[in-house]
């Protein structure tokens, strides 16, 4: 219906303006007809050839004689040479054969014919036939019995297929909800465990800090390892800072501290990154993947960014020992948002 | 002009040779051998004479292909020996700032490859390099189809094929980018995890399915390394065949031009000039990768360091093609929905899963929306110009200008840095200008189109501007415009005209349903948005009374000038030999 | 030395051709002193105890240079607003003085949102004295010494020590390879290559700016020297790589990638696909 609407359009059309005036006269390079020039342009591309070779020697030659440790520039000296002799290798043939195309062979340009990509209208009437055919002799249309049935269990195979699936990972469970932070769990240095008192930190110090749960005492076996050190790790990290008691916004997180030292999570409510990008002037923490903004001063409050949560807060005490560690784990799940989130269980 | 007179002196045009041939050429014994036990003569014979025309633009398709060759080589070389495996190894090689550190063993064995495998360095960063350019080269050939409207009928579903491939190119470099295992591509998993568990109902599961359990787990990276050696590569590479066979069974567009028409394709043939065009374009794509792998470092991961989920870098960013993502990510505001019990990440899900699958949606979709839009339901092998389709021209540079946008957003932390700007505000300005500035790059696009068009019209009936100023009689100046040549003249209006799609009127809408009637007035709506304000190629008509116009003028002018010093020799176009000017 | 001086001396008069000679040796050997002198006197002025002469200069070096914004005695200067326009300088201690004003952040040029290195506006000596008025308000870190922030002879145990530190209190600001990184509102934190150890050093003591203050009762001083060792380690080390485009990370990789790999590939596509020299035939004309 629109076609035919559309024909009748074309047939409107004026003709075309002017006429097609055929390929242009082919004119010869100078390769073609001067033979010095062909003769030159022959070197050139032999040469490129065989200053390929060359510095494909060269490679192996600085494979085996520079040094690993060598450099050039305050640049890897052995890395250099394969790259350029590599490179130059690779380059010089494929210039050469450009050259050889556009200089020496022949440039003639030639035409060939294009048909529509359709087959021809009766091999399309009798492939539709076929297909009819075959269609009908299978007594698909006539059974719809047969046609449901097999349809439904082709369906079906999707559930083994899925099922079959189930064992790429354990079910989250509320795994997601809690760390391995309780009460009594010293708040130490990352990297080297050292543990904390109030008074070695003044204000505007930022520590980095992990559970003293990653450190064992000297001579205990590690109680968090390999992998499931690095999954403890990635919710556990905090950071430890400390503020002007008077500076604090927010009472109820200045409480969870010890004389203006809060205990953040590390863990980004974004998407996770760990965040400790910390300004002691403003208070101000920003994530360095996607510049949310948390204001430390205020409870971890969101001032900028796509983070859609603020940053949950440690609540930290003095040990009987005089060091900072945890009165319990984080009451809220740390990390990214999840569907179930404020579902989870906190007991 | 025809096909025979083009044949080059010397060569043979049909691949057979004759079996019984007295002195049988060494490539004809070996055709014969092959074919006696393939039968592959009939399929090739018109094969190796194919013709391809040649434009610069028609090799950026080859620079992506090329690439992909240079990953599987260099990939290989790799795969010797990366060890995909998250199992815990205390680095002992022989890169002092790292030794004694306990890492995982993907990160272990990319160190070794790096500094005690002797150019392992210089492979891993020429592979990266080329993933680089694979991604680049697709959308840069996937722009110049767009552009020239390769992508029409018969050739939708080649787009669609390109348009996959593009995917598959993205997730492939993702998952490269994560194996290593090093601060940079762990921290590039963590943000996958995020994405994935801002999944509504299923995030979580779906995140620990992924990770085998709680992010980071032991199992992500092999799974990834089977995912990038073996399963995408060989949907790239089952596509790319497709892609090839599709484009060699469509023959290749080409541009308009006299001697060329919808019928017919003119170019060089395939043995020997394109075969060896295209294998020196391999090996100059194959030379610049090697060389930007010797002299531009890549993804330092000893830099880095290994994975920890406690550490970041600033400038953690994922490599450019998931640059848009990446910027989506971080001017989206910070919105999330806490509502019976449940979370909605909209600042999450918005930029990370539905913009995405709408991009790819777009793109997809593109070529049937704009043949529903203007009714064009006939095959097309002559390229357009992108200005003699404004709307389409200023759709794509509306869409350079929004990924442009989004890129740069996504760098907005390196770009404060290096130029001393506000990174707030620079996130704040995307915030505003990813909505307002491509609708304004539209209309500047679109505008633009339309007044070359009118400039092409100009020339067509006036003449192009010889630059040669002419004294009249009565002591006024005016510039001497001059006509084109019949070929250029020729190459301008080989265009189709547009036609408005007017929709149903009159008796063809009875019985139409009321929904089917609304469809196609907005269908005819569009269309005329489509071609609005568009310039058409002048008709014969016009083209006659201009140049009779023009004509008159100069035999007007001859009498005063007494010989045709008519600034045809001045302008550099034409032979002036023999040509002498008038004394005046 | 006296005999090195004898010779020269004598070789001059043998062959004295000027009377101005002998003065010129001597203005040649004070200048000689003089600047000895000025080169050791600093690191001696560090170690020397409140010395209330140079307390009595700082001062007034301090009145003049940065009392209209930390207020006549370093209290500090509120706005109207409440905003710091200087902070209070008591009790932050000659190390805070030495780094912000031996790296020429301070005096500032101009208010903005960060003070910027530039050359120091004060030489050594002055900087000494301002440091030491500075001390002298409050408690707070006094100048390393070299054998703080030394990492002459660090183990490789301890630059791999450092490392982890780096990544793991640094990086998020400065970057991987230390190339400096973005904070909010305008503000940066900047690159930590060329920077001596001594301002390192301070910088991780005092927190200068809106950097976090690394005390030594967490980040002890061996932790900071290790921390050091590693930076230095790094700059010693040639990039293996070439060109290291910024050490920024993949944003100047993706630049490059287009700028050189698509642009220099779309080049030789473009002559590869151009058309060559053509023979004119003769007589024609269009």
């Amino acid at each position: 219906m629109s076609g035919e609407n559309h024909d009748g359009e074309l047939e409107k059309v004026p003709s075309e303006p002017i006429a097609n005036p055929g390929l242009p006269e082919h004119l010869p390079r100078p390769t073609d007809v001067d033979p010095a020039a062909e003769k030159r342009a022959e070197r050139q591309v032999a040469t490129m050839f065989g200053l390929s070779s060359v510095f494909a020697v060269l490679f192996c030659v600085a494979y085996f004689s520079i040094s690993k440790n060598a450099s050039v520039m305050n640049m890897g000296a052995l890395q250099l040479a394969l790259g350029i002799c590599l490179g130059l290798t690779l380059l010089l043939i494929g210039v050469g054969a450009i050259q050889w195309s556009r200089k020496l062979m022949s440039d003639h340009e030639i035409v060939e014919y294009r048909h529509t990509a359709s087959s021809p209208e009766e091999d399309r009437a009798e492939a539709i036939a076929a297909l009819e055919a075959g269609i009908a002799d299978s007594g698909i249309g006539r059974r719809p019995l047969v046609r449901n049935s097999l349809l439904g269990a082709l369906g079906m195979l999707g559930l083994p297929a899925i099922v079959a699936l189930r064992d790429l990972g354990p079910l989250p469970g509320d795994k997601l909800a809690h760390t391995v932070w309780k009460s009594g769990v010293l708040v130490v240095q990352d990297v080297d465990g050292a543990k904390i008192k109030p008074e070695d930190m003044v204000i505007g110090q930022l520590v980095n800090a992990e559970p003293s749960l990653f450190f064992p005492e000297d001579g205990a076996p590690a109680e968090y390892e390999g992998t499931e050190l690095l999954q403890a790790k990635a919710k556990a990290a905090v950071i430890l800072v400390r503020m002007h008691p008077d500076d604090l916004k927010d009472k109820h997180s200045a409480n969870w501290g010890v004389e203006g030292i809060l205990c953040f999570s590390k863990i980004c409510t974004h998407v996770g990154c760990p965040i400790s990008l910390w300004e002691q002037q403003t208070h101000h923490l920003l994530c360095p993947c996607h510049q949310s903004t948390f204001d430390l001063a205020d409870g971890g409050k969101v001032v900028f960014g796509p983070a859609g949560r603020h940053l949950p807060q440690l609540p930290i005490m003095v040990d009987s020992d005089g060091y900072l560690a945890a009165q319990s784990d984080f009451t809220e799940p740390v990390g990214p948002s999840y569907w179930e989130r404020n579902r989870s269980n906190l007991k | 002009m025809s096909a025979s007179d083009a044949t080059p002196k010397g060569t043979v045009t049909n691949g057979t040779t004759p079996a019984a041939a007295k002195k049988p050429n060494p490539a004809g014994s070996v055709a014969t051998w092959a074919d006696e036990r393939l039968g592959i003569a009939t399929a090739t014979k018109k094969q190796i004479r194919k013709v391809f025309p040649d434009h610069w633009s028609f090799m950026l398709g080859e620079i992506a292909l090329w690439s992909f060759v240079i990953l599987l080589l260099t990939g290989v070389f790799l795969s010797l020996w990366f060890k995909p495996s998250m199992g815990e190894v205390v680095y002992n090689g022989s890169y002092d700032q790292l030794r004694g550190i306990p890492m995982s063993e993907a990160y272990e064995s990319t160190l070794h490859i790096s500094f005690d495998v002797r150019a392992g360095l210089l492979i891993r960063q020429m592979h990266h390099w080329a993933a680089m350019l694979f991604i680049a080269a697709m959308l840069v050939h996937m722009m110049r189809v767009f552009l020239t409207g390769a992508f029409r009928k018969p050739r939708e579903l080649n787009w669609i094929i390109g348009g996959v491939l593009l995917l598959m190119g993205i997730l492939e470099g993702f998952a490269g980018y994560s194996l290593p295992d090093d601060l940079l591509s762990g921290t590039g998993l963590r943000i996958a995890d995020g994405l994935v568990k801002a999944t509504p109902v299923l995030g979580s599961y779906m995140s620990f399915f992924m990770f085998g359990g709680e992010f980071p787990g032991d199992v992500i990276i092999p799974r990834l390394y089977i995912a990038h050696v073996l399963l995408i590569p060989g949907l790239i590479l089952a596509l790319i065949a497709a892609h090839m066979l599709l484009l060699v069974y469509h023959k290749h567009t080409q541009w308009p031009g006299p001697g060329k028409t919808e019928e017919n394709v003119v170019g060089y043939p395939m043995m020997p000039v394109y075969a060896a065009k295209a294998g020196g374009f391999f090996f100059i794509v194959f030379g610049v990768v090697a060389l930007m792998g010797g002299l531009m470092s890549i993804n330092p991961v000893w830099r880095f360091g290994p994975y920890n989920p406690a550490q970041v870098t600033a400038g953690s960013q994922p490599d450019w093609y998931m640059g848009i993502a990446e910027g989506l990510l971080r001017i989206m505001p910070g919105w999330e929905t806490h509502i019976w019990g449940i979370t909605m990440s909209w600042n999450i899900f918005i930029p990370g899963q539905v913009a995405p699958m709408l991009l790819l949606g777009i793109i997809l979709g593109y070529p049937f929306i704009e043949q529903w839009v203007t009714g064009d339901k006939s095959e097309h092998h002559l390229l357009q110009r992108p200005r003699n389709v404004p709307t389409r021209t200023a759709f794509l540079s509306a869409m350079i200008t929004l990924y442009g946008l989004l890129w740069a957003a996504g760098g907005n932390d390196i770009l404060a840095q290096q130029f001393h700007l506000d990174l707030n505000t620079i996130t704040y300005f995307m915030r505003g200008a990813i909505f307002v500035i491509p609708p304004i790059v539209f209309i500047i696009a679109k505008r633009w189109c339309i007044s070359l068009q009118r400039h092409d019209n100009e020339m067509l009936l006036h003449g192009y501007e010889s630059g040669i100023i002419m004294r009249s009689a009565e002591g006024g100046y005016s510039e001497r415009h001059l006509p084109l040549s019949p070929d250029h003249a020729y190459t301008l209006t080989a265009r189709d005209r547009d036609v408005i799609y007017a929709g149903i009127s009159g008796e063809d809408a009875n019985g139409v349903s009321a929904p089917a009637l609304r469809k196609d007035k907005l269908r005819a709506r569009l269309s005329k948005v489509w071609f609005q304000d568009a310039v058409q190629k002048p008709t014969a008509q016009e083209l006659e009374e201009a140049h009779h116009h023009a004509e008159l003028e100069h035999e007007h002018d001859i009498p005063l000038e007494g010989h045709a010093a008519d600034g045809h020799q001045f302008d550099g176009r034409h032979d002036v030999a023999g040509e002498e000017l008038s004394q005046h | 030395m006296r005999l090195l001086t004898r010779k020269i001396s004598a070789r001059l008069s043998t062959r004295r051709r000027s009377r101005f000679a002998a003065p010129a040796v001597l203005i040649i050997g004070l200048l000689a002193s003089g600047g000895l002198y000025a080169a050791f006197s600093p690191a001696n002025a560090d170690s020397s105890t409140v010395d209330s002469s140079a307390i009595q200069k700082g001062r007034a070096l301090f009145a003049v240079s940065c009392a209209s914004c930390h207020g006549l005695n370093a209290e500090g200067i509120v706005t109207k607003r409440g905003n710091q326009y200087g902070p209070s300088l008591i009790g932050v201690g000659a190390a805070a003085v030495d780094f912000q004003v031996g790296t020429g952040r301070m005096p500032m040029a101009q208010p903005g949102a960060q003070a910027l290195q530039k050359r120091p506006v004060f030489d050594k000596t002055q900087i000494s004295e301002l440091a030491a008025y500075v001390a002298s308000l409050g408690p707070g870190p006094s100048i390393p010494t070299t054998a703080d922030y030394s990492s002459k002879g660090a183990t490789n145990e301890q630059v791999v020590q450092g490392g982890e530190f780096f990544r793991t209190n640094c990086t998020a600001c400065h970057n991987f390879a230390g190339s400096g990184g973005a904070l909010p509102k305008g503000k940066f934190a900047p690159s930590l290559v060329g920077v001596s150890e001594k301002h390192i050093f301070e910088a991780l003591l005092t927190g200068p700016q809106q950097m976090p203050v690394f005390s030594n009762g967490v980040l002890t001083p061996q932790d900071k020297r290790d921390i050091i060792a590693y930076l230095k380690k790094q700059e010693d080390t040639p990039s293996y790589g070439g060109f290291t485009l910024g050490s920024i990370g993949p944003v100047s990789e993706g630049m490059f990638a287009w700028l050189v790999g698509i642009g220099g590939l779309v080049g030789a596509g473009i002559w590869i696909t151009s058309g060559t020299a053509r023979v004119k035939k003769k007589g024609t004309s269009a």
